[in-house]
């Protein structure tokens, strides 16, 4: 029964760690290049629909409809300004400017929302769920439907609309890509604009489970140990990632000496990049001269 | 403009490219030797600070300008390096001994680090190293029997042939001595031919192998190295806190170090030395800012890693070859005054192509 519940914790964490992975994928698949400041913007998500749920007092479905839109123009703005003039310079570039972002981003909460946490109202939290002996939170239930959902949205998006296959045309050869005439700037900017929406949905579905602060952004470290299991560049490998490192942080931190269940997924990490580099899904091939 | 005639290779490796250059470096250690005479402690104390950040930076620098390998753990490095040395204080060693049994220790693990990373380019090693140094934070966390866990541990003063190096200027002198050193130790090895792969492997990897370079060797070797620097400096950092404890090497220290290379200049040991300064003075030019800002905006918190990070993204949009690269523009804008072109330094944009299947 222990091992269910740890299971059922586990996964919503999962899902959680998964969803994060899941915009950090977005980006990298169209663009090369890896958002580090994608927990940051989750935090962002999460205080905008604070702002709107609570101070506000707008209902939830409405706050988090609004939390979505205005998530979505800023990751079109931070592409818009920040990530285009950094296209064609070396990836490392790139990387170290999101790194900057996050602290920026950081500072604005700090500075807009303050350093105390704050808990979002949200109609899902609060209540359990009894089967028997297992008690399972309200939560934690809406975390993996909601992660559910998502996904099969961004399937059916990837499956039937063009953008997917011009967003993976733009990333196996941007100039090729721009000879043809695929609009690779506008896709980029698309690709920020749904990841930012996607790691919004993640900071409320998590919102009653961590409270909002400005350093919640930190659990997106770990989501980087999803990626890379799943294979940098797998949708369906970002998730399934989540939810194994979600799985081993949860045993890991019960049945472990303390301090292993906050390293499990460091360690995961460590052990996939030496013995499986290109993780469970891989979309990588040697390059050949 | 300047034009040195070489007729000797001897010249062409030469660390210095002609006598005008020997002398304004001269000059330069001169006003460094008879700082402590003109500053006050605290400038003295700084300016160690900023000796130690250049030592930190010289072993980064090795790694990601001139290896090409992206390193998100330095701090754990540092780390390594201060506790190493402390512990080793802490059991009578003196303090050259010590401080060089720290530096070899780091060296050793930074080499085991760069093992697995051989097989790694790019982000994967970034996000590696990140893990690495969250496992080294929790390692020190936990050893609580070598490290003093949360606690943290005391560095017990050392002394360097009988002269206390609690005093600000001693310890000064140490650092600068410490730094010269190392860059002297740095620009050999750039000019060897260790350094010269570890530049053709930044460069391609794909041409650095076909040239006949053993890339786990030269991969291995710039991990190694980097990691010996930056434990020598977190050994001397250990004397300059007094107080190791887990929360002083976090995540936001390797990105401030990574900040100090970028913003110095990749690719260049004055980038630093600049670097060094930039990040050594910073917070006290924050500090006076703050003094100055109105209470609203000087109580925000996390304002400092936040200025941080707007100048690290101004720099890499604006002047990615950082304070070095602006140096050299100008200075070119002089030598040739009315003839300077600015397609000169126009960077060549490379667009991305993946080996993805999928």
């Amino acid at each position: 029964m222990e091992v269910l519940q740890l299971l059922i914790s586990g996964l919503s964490l999962g899902c959680v760690y998964g969803l994060i992975a899941l915009g950090l994928v977005l980006i990298y698949k169209a663009t090369e290049t890896v958002n580090f400041a994608q927990g940051e913007v989750m935090m962002l998500g999460a205080f905008l629909a604070y702002t709107f749920v609570n101070v506000l007092g707008w209902p939830f479905a409405l706050g988090f409809v609004a939390t979505l839109a205005v998530m979505g123009v800023v990751g079109a703005l931070l592409e818009r300004v920040l990530m285009r003039p950094m296209l064609g310079e070396p990836p490392f570039a790139a990387l170290m400017l999101t790194i900057g972002l996050g602290f920026v981003l950081r500072a604005i909460a700090g500075a807009a929302w303050g350093n105390e946490p704050h808990t979002l109202r949200t109609p899902f939290a609060g209540d359990v769920l009894r089967f028997g002996e297992l008690v399972v939170g309200t939560e934690n239930i809406a975390i993996v439907l909601g992660t559910a959902i998502l996904c099969g949205g961004l399937y059916l998006f990837f499956r039937f609309a063009r953008v997917g296959i011009a967003l993976q045309a733009a990333s196996q050869n941007q100039l090729a890509a721009f000879y043809v005439g695929i609009p690779v700037q506008r896709v980029f900017a698309l690709v920020w604009a749904l990841s930012a929406m996607v790691a919004a949905t993640a900071g409320v579905l998590v919102a009653p489970v961590s409270l909002i602060d400005p350093l919640m952004g930190f659990i997106a470290i770990k989501a980087f140990a999803a990626a890379i299991v799943g294979g940098f560049g797998s949708l369906p490998g970002a998730i399934v990632g989540g939810l194994i490192v979600g799985v081993v942080e949860q045993f890991a931190s019960r049945y472990l000496p303390p301090g292993f269940g906050d390293t499990s997924a460091y360690i995961i990490l460590l052990v996939m990049l030496v013995a499986r580099p290109e993780g469970i899904f891989a979309t990588l091939q040697r390059k050949k001269v | 403009m300047r034009f040195v005639l070489k007729t000797r290779y001897g010249q062409d490796i030469d660390l210095f490219r002609h006598n005008g250059q020997r002398f304004w470096y001269a000059l330069l250690l001169v006003a460094l030797l008879a700082a402590p005479w003109v500053l006050g402690d605290f400038y003295v104390g700084e300016v160690s600070l900023v000796f130690i950040y250049a030592i930190a930076g010289i072993g980064l620098m090795l790694l990601v300008g001139y290896t090409g390998l992206v390193s998100l753990g330095h701090a754990a490095f540092l780390a390594i390096g201060a506790y190493a040395h402390a512990w080793l204080l802490n059991h009578g060693w003196p303090f050259p001994a010590s401080l060089a049994a720290a530096a070899a220790f780091t060296a050793t693990v930074g080499a085991l680090v760069g093992i697995p990373a051989l097989r790694m380019t790019g982000i994967y090693l970034a996000v590696a190293t990140l893990a690495f140094a969250e496992i080294v934070e929790q390692v020190i966390t936990r050893w609580e029997s070598v490290t003093g866990g949360y606690r943290g541990m005391a560095v017990p003063p050392a002394e360097l042939f009988s002269v206390s190096l609690l005093d600000v200027d001693v310890f000064y002198y140490v650092c600068l001595a410490v730094l010269v050193a190392c860059l002297i130790a740095a620009l050999n090895l750039l000019r060897s031919p260790s350094g010269r792969a570890m530049v053709a492997v930044r460069d391609s990897e794909v041409a650095a192998q076909s040239m006949g370079i053993n890339l786990a060797r030269t991969k291995t070797l710039a991990f190694a190295v980097s990691a010996g620097f930056t434990g020598i400096a977190g050994g001397l950092l250990a004397h300059k806190i007094g107080y190791l404890a887990p929360d002083a090497f976090t995540i936001v220290l390797s990105i401030q170090l990574l900040l100090m290379v970028v913003v110095g200049g990749l690719g260049s040991m004055h980038g630093v030395i600049y670097g060094a300064i930039f990040i050594g003075l910073l917070p006290q030019g924050i500090a006076l800012v703050r003094d100055a800002a109105p209470p609203a905006v000087a109580q925000i918190p996390g304002l400092e890693p936040g200025i941080f990070g707007a100048i690290l993204i101004l720099f890499l949009i604006y002047e990615p070859l950082g304070i070095h690269g602006r140096w050299v523009k100008v200075r070119q804008f002089f030598t040739e005054f009315p003839l300077y072109r600015k397609a000169t330094h126009r960077r060549q944009r490379s667009y991305l192509r993946t080996e993805r299947v999928r």
